[in-house]
């Protein structure tokens, strides 16, 4: 019982970077109609901009530019890395819009999907000639001994990781459900020509959509790096589309699908690495998925042949 | 004053000629008309105006300020709504929702006011769904409000879409066959409702219809458009006896 209840912490921590990042691929082609293939790679970007604006932080406490209790210090670090870090990847996530899929539209959906890939590619080299081959190590910003809980062990960094998950997701509900801007991006979901006729601009909306997913993915960035304190350039890429068959398997275009989905892969990749040799944890939790999407084609909460926004 | 002018509008698809040379002055408050066989650029017209293509030539004035070439969104609100010949409705969002969206641009409370519910937020979301009830009131869908709109009957729908394009507060309408695929009494009732709209708003409407009776019962001057061009521009009755539009309908043989 300790054992799978020890599972079920390890894949909520798991499912959470998922399902953050899926619900960026969910959103975008929710409102657009289009994948965003490089967002595995704004995810990447997204934990090299914590790693920087988290170790900057540091250096600067360090300095005794703050001088409070170590532990209030790490906490305020985590919460000021994640709000600037989510604020500066939003601002890549509408570059990348603007610059490469704005003056796709109406260009083929095939276009698009090879210019999210280039994109990709992009943001990966220019890591590597920038930044060096050579992988960052995270700064722990959440310390702490491991709890004992009926014999599971939880650190500090699951619960504060998959509580900031949930609690951004709950943060994207309300956005969409509550204020102007997410009540566009639904009509947009459901039918984007009319909605200039309301006076809201299209590309307005396209840019608000790119910077909400990449934000989350800095988030997913950030988090992941307390996780496993590990950044390289090509981290985004198997993270990314896994994340990606979770958007799918979610039902495309379908918010709470993505979140569920994204938890559902970390549920499934951690329960076959705990009974499974770990070489096939992958080559079976995909299998599983692909049972999954021969049954449902359209994913949990999709639709055929439309788009659609819901939570 | 002018409400609406357009100077001299031509746009070419490719090597296809869809709109020539045409010419329209809408005074406010004025109900018009734009009949013409299938085919003939009427919608074309429509998206030209609204700002879905921009014109190969030609100019737009909307209150005196030139419209042309901009993006829709800005148009819109400037004072022009639409509705289009085959629903465009948000599949799963409310009828009420429908009417909000077209106050969006309104809306001043930001993340903090939805995220929190302050007291300006519902203070102006109340303000918004009175406005938004009064508007389906007005075109008899107020009592489907809270309903999603696909399970809303067809005549029901085009209603709802009605009364989305009014919510813009437009100083004139485009009406794209408001009447497109309504059985006799839906018909008869969209008919009043567009009267009724007309005269309780005061705004200009500029129609574009198939049915021949909608059109001569609503407008009070009809253009007629014939392969891009508008071969006559008058009365209902002027245009009735017009051999160049019942040409252009019924054929040359049956005139012989």
């Amino acid at each position: 019982m300790a054992f799978f209840m020890q599972q079920v912490v390890n894949a909520l921590q798991r499912g959470s970077f998922y399902a953050l990042i899926a619900l960026g691929y969910s959103m975008v082609y929710g409102v657009l109609m289009l994948f965003n293939f490089a967002h595995g790679d704004v995810f990447m970007v997204g934990a090299y901009i914590g790693f920087f604006v988290s170790s900057g932080l540091l250096a600067l406490s360090a300095v005794g530019f703050l001088s409070l209790p170590t532990g209030v210090t790490l906490a305020l670090v985590l919460v000021l890395t994640l709000i600037i870090s989510m604020l500066l990847n939003s601002v890549v996530g509408m570059l990348v819009e603007r610059i490469g899929y704005r003056p796709l539209r109406g260009a083929p959906r095939a276009s698009a999907a090879i210019t999210g890939l280039m994109i990709g590619i992009i943001l990966e080299t220019s890591n590597l000639a920038l930044l060096g081959a050579q992988r960052r190590s995270f700064p722990d910003l959440i310390p702490g001994e491991t709890i004992h809980v009926l014999g599971v062990n939880i650190t500090p960094k699951k619960i504060v990781i998959v509580a900031v998950s949930l609690l951004l997701m709950f943060g994207l509900h309300l956005f969409v459900r509550r204020t102007k801007w997410g009540m566009a991006m639904r009509a947009m979901a459901y039918d984007y020509v009319v909605v200039p006729l309301m006076g809201v601009s299209i590309n307005t909306i396209a840019l608000l959509t790119f910077g909400l997913g990449s934000a989350l993915a800095a988030a997913a960035g950030i988090l992941y790096g307390v996780a496993y304190p590990v950044l390289d350039p090509y981290m985004g890429v198997l993270f990314g589309w896994k994340a990606f068959v979770a958007a799918i398997v979610g039902g495309r275009g379908s918010v709470l699908g993505a979140g569920l989905a994204g938890f559902l892969l970390g549920f499934i990749e951690i329960f076959v690495a705990a009974f499974l040799p770990s070489t096939m944890r992958d080559l079976i939790a995909f299998s599983i998925i692909l049972v999954i999407l021969t049954f449902r084609p359209h994913g949990f909460f999709g639709e055929p042949y439309s788009a659609q926004l819901r939570l | 004053m002018t409400l609406l002018r357009v100077d001299d509008m031509t746009h070419w698809f490719g090597g296809l000629q869809a709109v020539s040379g045409y010419n329209v002055a809408i005074e406010p408050g004025q109900i018009r008309g734009l009949i013409g066989p299938n085919g003939a650029g009427k919608t074309t017209v429509f998206n030209l105006i609204t700002g879905r293509y921009r014109p190969t030539e030609g100019h737009i004035f909307l209150d005196g300020q030139e419209i042309t070439g901009l993006p829709p969104h800005k148009i819109a609100s400037m004072g022009l709504g639409r509705t289009f010949q085959n629903l465009r409705l948000w599949r799963h969002m409310t009828v009420l929702e429908h009417v909000k969206m077209a106050r969006y641009s309104k809306i001043t409370y930001g993340l903090a006011g939805a995220f929190f519910g302050t007291a300006r937020r519902n203070r102006e979301e109340d303000d918004i769904e009175t406005r938004a009830r009064e508007l389906l009131e007005l075109v008899g869908a107020v009592d489907w409000a809270d309903h999603i709109v696909t399970n809303l009957p067809y005549g029901m729908q085009r209603r709802v879409e009605l009364a989305r394009a009014l919510a813009i507060q437009p100083k004139i309408l485009f009406l794209d066959e408001p009447t497109a695929g309504m059985n006799p009494e839906e018909l008869v009732q969209m008919m009043e409702i567009v009267r009724l709209v007309h005269e309780q708003l005061g705004l200009a409407i500029f129609l574009i219809e198939h049915r021949m009776k909608v059109v001569m019962d609503l407008c009070e001057v009809i253009q007629t458009l014939v392969f891009g061009q508008v071969i006559a521009e008058g009365t209902p009755d002027e245009i009735r006896n017009d051999p160049r539009v019942i040409e252009a309908y019924l054929g040359k043989e049956v005139m012989a």
